[in-house]
């Protein structure tokens, strides 16, 4: 596909071959992931694959996105087994196998701490944060005698209470765990000990013991089958717990020890296996029984975790056990990821401390100024006296010299203004964070009925970005479209069959099977083509008939399938369930049943088809599996009529190649336009071919075939060249063509993302067409865009498309801007370009110089759409917009081919559907629809980041006016850092008097309705333009913090200027007014008042309240009863309420005057809100500020 | 319609796809869904102007009636550490007040400038004097105050913490440094009877100060720092010091020293022989008396009611300069 396309199709018109926006689209490749890896047992895959490691994007950084198919070449001969990583497992010799004892046992451990080392081990764990260390510094510096401005339990509180909290959150998760834990390995497994099975714990269950496992039992550790209850060796085990995938899988036992049973005759071998790795999907192995070598891969293992299926009883041998088998090795956390907002946070933290820095050097200095002046005459002053005389010899006390004094002036003041650096505002963001999380979880709107499945939140610390996406990478196949195959039309012999399409006619039979008065009929039905199904019945002897019958024998047979049979209501019909791991099969196998050709059993050599009616029994002679380089599998069926035929279905790509072009020329010509028409209509296209074999033909394959398949070094290798040798010279017979629907909602989604300004790529591994038209079907193309195509294969012509195509799209950007600034008017552009690219382009584009020209031509563009890209070139874009830009980028999609995508974008998300677990487990965010992502982002997103903006600056606010009332007293304290408010009450300002409403605020304060933010999707805009939280708004309420402390300090001061007043009091005093003030500036910025707000803010101040009554009324404290007789004086009350009403006035007038003069596109919308939608509709679309930005750098 | 579908969601949710099983279980959705119903106030221009000018209307008769209130108060102060130095001894002052020869009394002349009711209260004024010194307000004990001898922890007395072994009651630097001028009030020939009881809170007489502890080694160190204490009157009784030691917030504070407990005539005029013992000179500190009529205020105190008239007034001028920006460039909400 690479192609003569022309490199621009500048006319605002789209290609003629689309008529209309279809139905999505799929044909080939990367996607059927499940397909292609699943069983694979080549390293090839695996090492190209993302789903290797779950880390091994972020642990490599130098890892080259651009290059996949060279680096996996090299890695693949290496992977094969060496005598130093294999281990050697003597069958039911536990003695031998276990001699030196280097296999874990099967119990195993989730839980981080035992009982002795969770205190070490949690508080290691803990302080691995830079601020709990600074407050242990802290804490430890007050325990100097020479510093001691606390007393001891004082000082150590705040950060006891957040190191207590925080443990015992840790305590209670590794409680759980270790319960679960405590469950699994206690679960009983039958043991074959002494000649006779035994039940044993799972835990007691050691490597080289045999196995038995009945019907729907779990599988306690991973082990190699020897038998099972079937004949032939089938077992079928459900691996949803490992990879979330609900279909059965077959694995089987070998034919060598199928019939050997342990209580009759001893089994005695040995088993050479790979060491323990994290690979679910690969396993190699030989095993040596009775003399004789035979070779294992994974379809011969049953991991741990799975359950055991449609199978009376199975028997193996453990071959790793407990935390050493392929489960536990998966069981990786998400990665931790850190927010936008806290980062740029941390940037004000510093300010602060350089602030901090400043008061104390102040103090100090002023104090060494003092002590300077007064040098003299200290021990007059009857409030200092220098000297200590008690002790019979005169000494200095507490006085350690000029320049000591300032040090631990400095020091101590540290110590007294340490809150200036929030403490609470760690524990508070993540109480936050949990709160959001909880309502995103709960929110019905993202709650997936189809799957039951609600939003996940699995990384908890991100939660604020989500209100900052600028890029979107969105993966296709499961994401924007369902994965759910529909077989649609067929191609065969070079005639188009499409009259399954439409409506399903009433008078269609559904094809079903008769045996023994059972009717076996097919879980699904599929619309057929009524002239087909007359072919099949009719014509079976012409030509075309033939290639028909072929055909379909080729889909029912062509495929791992495995049919299973099921009851239904009726009790004279079973229902045919075929399950397989790659839904383009199903579909396939779906198809050909209803067009007669029903796969009725699958064992391990055999398989039975019901041809029209007639039972067929085909010998499946070998079979070579689908793997992304062939992209293509191939069966050889011995048939009935003793022929031995190969078919292959695969892409079209790598299958015209393998075709014998003397043949046939006009039908494959035919069935080329077949493909192109099916996958612009946004089809999946497979094709089918097939090639009778000779018996030399067949000898030569069978020998080179079990000699590879039985290969120890680079047996992969070897079966793809067997494969390729056998694979060529194919007669085409035709092409199906496969619907992937696309997901309820996703146009309407991509289309809101578009106005709330996000930019959506779409990353796929279709082929252009296919991507082009479910571009056209979910409105991420629309027709007065221009396309460009960059298809290179060269270096050279990427770099001068590129050149062109940002030429180009300068001249366009300008003739629009025009057009822009004389109509007046934003939204999606008049000429919008879009930009096509495909993998090829991208290997070149990747990692050189050119990255730089791609990334200005993108940003030109509003939609870019990158085809045929492997996994690591996914997370090679958004790496490359990353580096790029300080915007955000979230990838969203479902298949182990987009975990390094999600794992290298700010925030990943996963969708929990059809195709296994492994995004889900890499993501941050897991939901069951793509068009969730619209309330994700534009309520929750917004919601969450508006919010955790505002609660950063007011915690920095809070504390810093608390702090610097304290700093201001200070300076009439002759620098000598006393508190008029009580030590207690300084600590628990943090923890209690505030802690509640910030938090509050934090979880449920809306700024705008569910309704409003998705009804106008700009006001996403906001977190783009950081308007909650950046450098201005910091320093705005740095000084408004200066002047509300400033209004706190003075007017008691001057007010109580020469009176009577003691510490206590006006301590008191001080301490109750920070407190309200506080919370009447968080009401005052409130902005929906639910009555838990209510709550939080005046509960808190009677809080406060009560808490310093409390401490006012204990005798030993300085401040006894303080409290009641400063009460009873009027300047008190007076005091607190000037000192409220002058601190907040000036807030309060500029907040007035900036809404009300030059507001937000929030604050518009909010005042729709309140007065109603239809008087301010209009003024909100004109007023709102354009979407479309210049990136930032 | 994803937009549309989540309306209709929000409306239908609300009436009746959650079915009506209880209201607790529609206020748990409404919660979770975060719809809980909730106020929205929105500020607008009349809001606004209101609010302001409904805190001008209450703060200004707030402001003046304080101001009222302190008027109200006479309030006569005297400043006499300079004044009670002999000339002789301007130069050197720190000497003179060291100089235990030397008597320090010194006569005071008031002239009562307009009529002052009972009770009077008599306050000794310090300026400069640190009490909030952080060395000083610890060095005090306050469970030895309250047991004694029985508590003898008194490292936090330092460096008045012990005399020849024993631990000085009350110890501390406060009590050491306790004020120790007096004062005698005569008017015409007769003495004005100053009532000295009750000066000090009950709280801290019945809680804090000892029954039982008697000052029975005070003030017999090397140094000597203030007043002395009568060893047979227990800590609680002796409510000079207990006025004392609750520090002062400020450098500068009055403390009660006591009542006259009958009116003072207008041109009365009041003699007050000082002796005038305590050190103030060393560190440049003011010594005042004040002889004050009481009233809600406390005391003369014009900062609270100017504070609240002029807030008062600023909001009167806000709601004005709003009031007039709305008239003259309004935005229409």
């Amino acid at each position: 596909m690479t192609s003569n396309r022309p490199l621009l199709i500048p006319s605002p018109r789209t290609p003629s071959t689309h008529d209309l926006p279809t139905l999505p689209v799929f044909p080939d490749s990367a996607k059927p992931s499940s397909a292609m890896d699943s069983e694979n047992p080549q390293p090839t895959l695996n090492s190209s694959s993302s789903r290797r490691s779950i880390s091994s994007v972020q642990s490599k950084p130098s890892m080259r996105y651009g290059s996949r198919g060279a680096d996996s070449e090299g890695a693949a001969s290496q992977k094969e087994m060496n005598d130093e990583d294999v281990r050697i497992i003597h069958i039911n010799d536990l003695a031998h196998t276990n001699e030196r004892f280097e296999f874990s046992g099967n119990s195993i451990r989730t839980t981080k701490y035992s009982v002795i080392t969770f205190l070490p081990r949690n508080l290691f764990e803990q302080f691995h944060r830079v601020a709990y260390l600074y407050f242990l510094v802290i804490a430890v510096l007050n325990q100097l005698p020479q510093l001691a401005v606390f007393g001891r339990g004082v000082s150590i509180l705040p950060l006891a209470f957040v190191l207590l909290v925080t443990a015992v959150k840790d305590a209670y998760e590794d409680y759980r765990r270790h319960r679960s834990d405590r469950i699994e390995n206690n679960r009983l497994a039958s043991v074959f000990v002494n000649n006779q099975f035994q039940l044993k714990k799972w835990k007691d269950v050691q490597v080289g013991e045999i196995i038995k496992i009945e019907a729907n039992e779990g599988i306690p550790c991973d082990m190699v089958l020897l038998s099972t209850s079937d004949p032939t060796g089938v077992a079928y085990v459900q691996t949803i717990n490992l990879d979330g995938e609900s279909n059965l899988k077959t694995r089987y036992a070998k034919q060598e020890t199928l019939s050997k049973l342990p209580e009759k005759d001893r089994i005695t071998g040995m088993i050479k296996c790979e060491k323990p790795n994290r690979n679910i999907y690969g396993f190699q192995a030989f095993m040596e029984i009775d003399g004789k070598r035979l070779s294992l891969g994974p379809s011969n293992i049953v991991l741990r975790g799975c359950e055991l299926k449609n199978t009376h009883w199975a028997l193996g041998v453990a071959v790793y056990a407990g935390r050493e088998t392929k489960v536990m090795l998966n069981s990786s956390g998400a990665p931790s990821k850190r927010s936008r907002l806290e980062t740029r946070m941390n940037h004000e933290i510093i300010m602060l401390s350089l602030f901090l820095v400043v008061l104390c050097s102040v103090v100090s200095l002023c104090a060494a100024v003092w002590l300077r002046r007064e040098n003299d005459n200290l021990d007059d002053i009857l409030f200092y006296r220098k000297k200590d005389y008690s002790e019979g010899e005169v000494k200095d006390y507490k006085y350690y010299g000029w320049a000591l004094e300032i040090v631990f002036t400095f020091l101590m003041s540290i110590i007294v203004f340490q809150i200036m650096i929030p403490i609470s505002l760690y524990i508070s963001m993540e109480l936050v964070r949990v709160g959001q999380a909880y309502f995103m979880i709960r929110d019905s709107q993202m709650y997936d009925e189809a799957s039951n499945a609600r939003f996940q939140c699995r990384a908890l610390n991100i939660n604020e970005d989500l209100g900052q996406i600028k890029y979107v990478f969105s993966d296709k196949t499961g994401t924007l479209t369902e994965n759910k195959m529909e077989f649609q039309c067929a191609s065969i012999w070079g005639v188009d069959y499409n009259g399954g399409r439409g409506s399903l006619e009433k008078d269609q039979l559904v094809h079903n099977v008769q045996i023994d008065g059972i009717v076996l009929r097919p879980k699904m039905n599929v619309k057929a083509d009524p002239d087909l199904l007359r072919l099949l019945r009719s014509e079976k002897d012409t030509n075309e008939g033939k290639h028909v019958h072929e055909f379909f024998l080729a889909l029912a047979a062509c495929n791992t399938i495995v049919p299973l049979v099921t009851d239904s209501s009726d009790p004279n019909v079973r229902l045919i369930d075929y399950q397989g791991e790659s839904p383009d099969e199903q579909a396939l196998v779906y198809a050909a049943a209803a067009y007669g050709f029903m796969l009725i059993e699958r064992t391990s050599g055999h398989i039975t088809i019901d041809i029209q009616g007639e039972r067929q029994r085909f010998s499946v002679l070998g079979l070579h599996e689908f793997d992304s380089d062939r992209k293509r599998m191939s069966v050889i069926l011995g048939c009935p009529d003793k022929t031995v035929k190969v078919f292959v279905k695969g892409a079209d790509t790598t299958m015209f190649s393998v075709t014998d072009r003397r043949l046939n020329l006009n039908i494959i010509r035919a069935t080329e336009a077949h493909i192109h028409a099916y996958s612009s209509l946004g089809l999946r296209t497979l094709v089918v071919g097939m090639r009778e074999l000779t018996a030399s033909e067949f000898e030569q394959w069978h020998s080179s075939f079990e000699a590879a398949s039985t290969a120890l070094i680079g047996r992969a290798a070897l079966l793809r060249k067997v494969a390729g040798n056998i694979e060529n010279n194919l007669i085409i017979l035709g092409a199906s063509g496969i619907e992937d629907k696309l997901q309820l909602g996703v146009p309407e989604a991509i289309d809101s993302l578009r106005t709330a300004g996000v930019q959506v790529w779409v990353l796929t591994g279709d082929k252009q067409e296919t991507a082009i038209s479910i571009g056209y079907s979910s409105k991420l193309l629309t027709r007065r865009m221009t396309q460009i195509l960059i298809n290179s294969s060269s270096k050279e012509s990427c770099r001068r498309n590129l050149e062109d195509a940002i030429l180009m799209s300068k001249k366009l950007t300008t003739v629009s801007g025009n057009e822009h600034s004389t109509r007046g008017s934003s939204g999606d552009g008049i000429t919008s370009l879009a930009l096509i690219i495909d993998g090829t382009s991208l290997v070149y584009i990747l990692d050189s110089e050119l990255e730089e020209k791609l990334f200005e031509l993108a940003n030109r563009c509003s939609v870019v759409l990158c085809c045929r890209v492997a996994p690591l070139q996914k997370a090679g874009i958004v790496a490359l917009v990353k580096k790029r830009t300080a915007d955000m980028t979230l990838a969203i999609g479902d298949g182990a081919n987009d975990v390094s995508m999600i794992q290298m974008a700010d925030v990943g998300v996963g969708i929990s559907g059809q195709e296994g677990r492994q995004a889900v487990m890499a993501s941050d965010f897991a939901m069951g629809q793509f068009r969730f992502l619209v309330p994700l982002l534009l309520v929750h997103g917004h919601w969450n980041y508006q919010r955790m903006g505002y609660m950063i600056l007011y915690n920095f606010y809070r504390n810093a006016v608390f702090v610097l009332i304290l700093f201001w007293y200070v300076l009439f304290t002759c620098f000598t850092l006393t508190t008029a408010i009580t030590e207690w009450s300084s600590m628990l300002y943090s923890i209690i008097y505030t802690a509640l409403p910030t938090i509050v605020v934090g979880v449920l304060d809306k700024d705008l309705s569910r309704m409003t933010l998705l009804s106008y999707p700009q006001l996403y805009g906001a977190g783009h333009r950081q308007e909650c939280y950046n450098t201005k708004l910091f320093w705005v309420t740095m000084v408004d913090t200066l002047w509300q402390s400033v209004a706190v300090f003075f007017i008691p001061l001057l007010a109580y200027w020469g009176s009577t007043i003691d510490t206590s009091s006006i301590g008191d005093l001080w301490t109750l007014s920070v407190v309200i003030l506080v919370n009447i500036h968080l009401a005052m910025d409130i902005i929906r008042w639910s009555w838990i707000t209510h709550a939080a803010i005046w509960g808190s101040i009677i809080a406060t309240w009560i808490c310093v009554i409390v401490i006012d009324a204990i005798p030993s404290l300085v401040g006894y009863w303080a409290i009641f007789d400063v009460m009873k004086t009027g300047p008190f009350w007076l005091c607190l309420l000037a000192i409220i009403i002058a601190a907040l006035t000036p807030r309060f007038c500029v907040k007035f005057l900036c809404q009300y003069y030059s507001p937000s596109d929030v604050q518009i919308a909010r005042e729709a809100e309140k007065f109603g939608n239809l008087r301010v509709s209009s003024p909100v679309q004109i007023e709102m500020n354009p979407i479309m930005e210049l990136p930032r750098r | 319609m994803e937009v549309d579908g989540g309306r209709i969601l929000k409306v239908s949710s609300g009436a009746q796809s959650i079915p009506r099983h209880s209201r607790k279980h529609k206020a748990f959705y409404q919660f979770t869904q975060q719809s809980l119903p909730a106020c929205k106030p929105v500020l607008t221009p009349a809001w606004v102007i209101t609010t302001f000018l409904l805190m001008g209307v209450i703060f200004i008769p707030i402001g003046l009636i304080t101001l009222h209130a302190s008027e109200n108060v006479v309030e006569i102060v005297d400043r006499y550490d300079t004044e009670c130095v002999p000339e002789a001894f301007r130069s050197n002052k720190v000497a003179y007040i060291k100089d235990n020869s030397i008597p320090k009394n010194c006569s005071r002349y008031l002239k009562v400038y307009k009529h002052m009711k009972a009770p009077i209260n008599i306050y000794y004024q310090l300026d400069n004097y640190f009490q909030n010194h952080r060395r000083y307000v610890k060095s005090k004990n306050d469970r030895q105050l309250l047991h004694g001898l029985g508590y003898n922890d008194t490292g936090s007395c330092k460096p008045e913490e012990s005399n020849n072994g024993l631990p000085i009651v009350p110890c501390g630097l406060i009590a050491w440094s306790l004020f120790n001028d007096t004062y005698t009030l005569i008017r015409g020939r007769s003495e004005l009877k100053v009532n000295r009881k009750n000066i000090a809170w009950k709280s801290d007489r019945d809680h804090k100060f000892g029954k039982s502890v008697y000052p029975f080694n005070f003030q017999n160190g090397t140094l000597m720092g203030g007043g002395k204490l009568h060893p047979r009157i227990p800590l609680s009784d002796q409510e000079d010091l207990i006025v004392w030691m609750r520090t002062a917030a400020l450098p500068s504070f009055r403390k009660l020293y006591g009542r006259i407990e009958e009116d003072l005539n207008a041109d009365d005029v009041v003699v007050v022989n000082v002796t005038n013992n305590y050190n103030t000179y060393s560190f440049g500190g003011k010594k005042k008396l004040i002889l004050s009529t009481t009233g809600w205020l406390g005391g003369k105190n014009n900062f609270l009611g100017l504070a609240c008239t002029s807030v008062g007034s600023s909001s009167i001028f806000i709601s004005i300069v709003f009031l007039l920006l709305h008239m003259k460039n309004p935005r229409i909400l």
